[in-house]
């Protein structure tokens, strides 16, 4: 089935691919802290990203990555401002992506943002 | 038959079956294997990420270490990306696709991640780059390491072919079974080349690309004599290369003859030739070469091959050892020459951009006071023994000998203090090896005993030239005008304030300089054991008049290329033999 445009900030379920009533999430994030997604919050998103059983991509300007690996979310190499987009598949795809969409938008990796906002 | 052309660094002949082997430092070279050893291969590659994981959680839990914050996330960084199954699943998949060694794999996959991240602008990002740096070299330490264990349970002669070898490999070899030794990379006065000739292995190295060319198990000619390497030798070119070796040993021979003689000019000029060492057991080989002494010994090779710092004691054993062998005649034991090239930089988590002008020998050792302070007093208490010299490396200024020489008096108290004997009065010098010492060797001889003038470092620091590359290595002469100016000056210097001056360089093992430094008025020279007979049938040959005179001629001249030609003509006509 063909997935819908997602757009910032909201999230969009379709039926998975192919395979009928595996859920597929999608997300469109922004990366809030000044800092970007360097090490540090790069283990954090993995580290929640490993918490559920969807299989999780992320997708930014250059490359796909997956979601629970550090070595392809650092490589991303997403700084501030960088929208990212997080797509889930599997049972509990809907959760996985409100989790990490939480961490990235709301917590911001609990890092500060860039100088002047707040 | 393949005949390949390099710079000739340890004399000698052998011919030998090829043994390729791999560097820490340099892209691997691609190398294919059987399909049947792909899962063998994978397999190292599982073994390597597992003892990875096992050194770095062991270094995690070490206290010095848990105390750095900065290096614990390091660490844990590294730990992640280690067990992180893409990263693993990217090098398998090219051992699968490709049929390429683990060693090639880890390297090609690393160094594409690390270019990913150097590629981008954001500084905090591009810094990745330094991380996955590291974890290709942990990993191809793991890898290869194996292999280098093979290397000293060799149980058949080889000729080794590499990139570019460490000092560390090099002096692990057994002599018993290496035969000869050829590097792509390389000079005259690099580390491995010192090496090489210490243990007397020929060797030919900067032979750019040897080892894209032979095949483990080729039939190699390494000719240290001529610098030219023959891989897959027809059978007339065995022959005649079996002649020639046999030829050499008889020269050889003819040379130890003169072992027992004394270092003597024809118009009768005493000349000190002291052995330049760099392990305990290279001393007996100074004497049986006829040396009279150590004129430089090098102790760095303490920290080489091992994780952790030499204690006091392994020094101690060391110098003793080295001392009692040579009793009454001198030995100058110099202070650690770490950095650069060697130890510090595995011990750091990003290169020195730039470590030949970074933290380095005398510089390093007084930023590590600890392990400074170690060294003096094992020196200190070797002094007892025989009649043992300190000298401090790389000094550039007066601050530096003045700082060296303060802590060294502050070891002396904690002996005083502790009741243990030492030499109050040892001898402490300096290496001259760094243009602003040789400038200013006025001021530094007034503060100590004795210069050593380091000829290798002195070029290299005087001429802007890397040694080691090759693309530029042909710029690197001690005879180039701007070199020689500074070693009169350091000469002249040492004359006036009274103190003695040798030369411990490679120039000193070279005949073509050695009527130069004669007539430069240098009567002490120190260099490999087995240049000492050559050098002392030159000093045999020579009306030290005649060097006097060669001297002028060639400080009056402007240009590298006309000097060296100039002695090299100088030093045919007194010894055609050699030349």
């Amino acid at each position: 089935m063909v997935i819908q445009a997602a757009h910032h900030g909201r999230t969009e379920m379709h039926a998975g691919d192919g395979t009928v009533g595996t859920p597929v999430c999608e997300s469109v994030v922004e990366i809030r802290n000044a800092e970007g997604l360097h090490m540090r919050p790069a283990l954090k998103f993995i580290d929640i990203a490993n918490r559920f059983s969807s299989d999780i991509r992320v997708r930014g300007e250059e490359m796909t990555a997956d979601g629970k690996s550090i070595m392809e979310m650092s490589m991303l190499a997403a700084t501030c401002g960088t929208r990212l987009t997080i797509r889930a598949e599997g049972t509990d795809a809907e959760q996985a992506v409100a989790a990490l969409r939480e961490l990235v938008e709301e917590r911001m990796f609990d890092e500060p943002p860039p100088e002047g906002k707040s | 038959m393949e005949i390949k052309k390099g710079i000739a660094v340890s004399p000698g002949v052998s011919i030998g079956k090829c043994l390729i082997i791999d560097s820490e430092d340099y892209r691997i070279p691609r190398r294919t294997i059987e399909a049947s050893q792909r899962m063998a291969e994978i397999q190292r590659i599982r073994n390597a990420f597992h003892d990875a994981i096992r050194e770095l959680t062991a270094m995690e839990q070490t206290p010095e270490q848990a105390d750095s914050g900065r290096i614990k996330d390091i660490f844990a960084v590294h730990l992640r990306l280690l067990r992180d199954r893409s990263l693993r699943r990217k090098i398998t998949d090219l051992i699968h696709e490709e049929s390429v060694t683990a060693e090639y794999a880890v390297s090609t996959v690393l160094r594409e991640i690390s270019a990913h991240f150097t590629s981008k602008k954001d500084a905090y990002i591009s810094e990745r780059a330094a991380d996955f740096y590291d974890i290709e070299r942990r990993l191809l330490k793991l890898l290869l390491g194996h292999k280098r264990e093979d290397l000293g349970r060799l149980r058949e002669e080889v000729v080794v072919v590499a990139r570019e070898l460490s000092p560390t490999q090099t002096a692990a070899f057994n002599k018993k079974f290496v035969k000869g030794i050829a590097s792509d990379a390389g000079g005259r006065t690099s580390h491995a080349a010192i090496v090489a000739r210490s243990l007397g292995i020929p060797a030919v190295v900067a032979l750019e690309d040897l080892t894209e060319i032979v095949h483990g198990g080729d039939t190699v000619v390494i000719d240290g004599n001529r610098g030219i390497v023959i891989v897959n030798p027809d059978d007339d070119t065995i022959r005649q290369y079996e002649a020639y070796g046999r030829e050499f040993v008889a020269l050889e021979h003819k040379l130890d003859a003169i072992r027992g003689k004394p270092a003597v000019t024809r118009d009768g000029t005493r000349i000190t030739l002291l052995g330049n060492i760099e392990f305990p057991g290279e001393a007996q080989i100074v004497l049986d070469k006829g040396g009279e002494g150590v004129g430089l010994y090098r102790t760095e090779f303490l920290y080489l091959n091992r994780q952790t710092e030499p204690s006091e004691q392994e020094h101690y054993e060391a110098y003793a050892a080295t001392v009692r062998v040579f009793q009454d005649r001198p030995v100058v034991i110099r202070t650690v020459d770490l950095g650069a090239d060697k130890y510090t930089q595995s011990r750091r988590y990003v290169p020195e951009p730039n470590p030949f002008l970074g933290l380095r020998s005398i510089r390093y050792c007084l930023q590590n006071l600890t392990m400074f302070k170690t060294q003096l007093r094992a020196i200190l208490r070797a002094s007892v023994l025989g009649r043992v010299k300190i000298m401090f490396p790389l000094i550039t200024n007066i601050q530096e000998l003045m700082q060296a020489k303060m802590i060294l008096h502050d070891v002396m108290e904690d002996l005083d203090e502790e009741g243990i004997q030492y030499n109050r009065s040892i001898p402490v010098g300096i290496m001259v090896e760094t243009p602003s010492a040789a400038l200013t060797a006025s001021t530094l001889a007034r503060d100590c005993d004795f210069f050593s003038i380091g000829t290798n470092d002195l070029t290299q620091y005087t001429l802007a030239v890397d040694r080691g590359n090759e693309l530029v290595s042909t710029l690197y002469s001690p005879s180039d005008p701007a070199v020689l100016r500074l070693i009169r000056t350091v000469i002249q210097d040492a004359y006036k304030a009274k103190i003695e001056v040798s030369v411990c360089g490679e120039t000193a093992s070279e005949p073509e300089y050695v009527m130069l430094l004669l007539g430069l008025g240098i009567r002490t020279l120190s260099l490999s054991a087995p240049m000492i007979p050559e050098i002392k049938q030159v000093i045999r040959s020579v009306m030290l008049e005649d060097c006097n005179a060669l001297a002028r001629t060639v400080l009056a001249m402007n240009s590298e290329r006309q000097i060296s030609v100039y002695l090299r003509d100088a030093a045919r006509k007194v010894l055609p033999e050699v030349f």
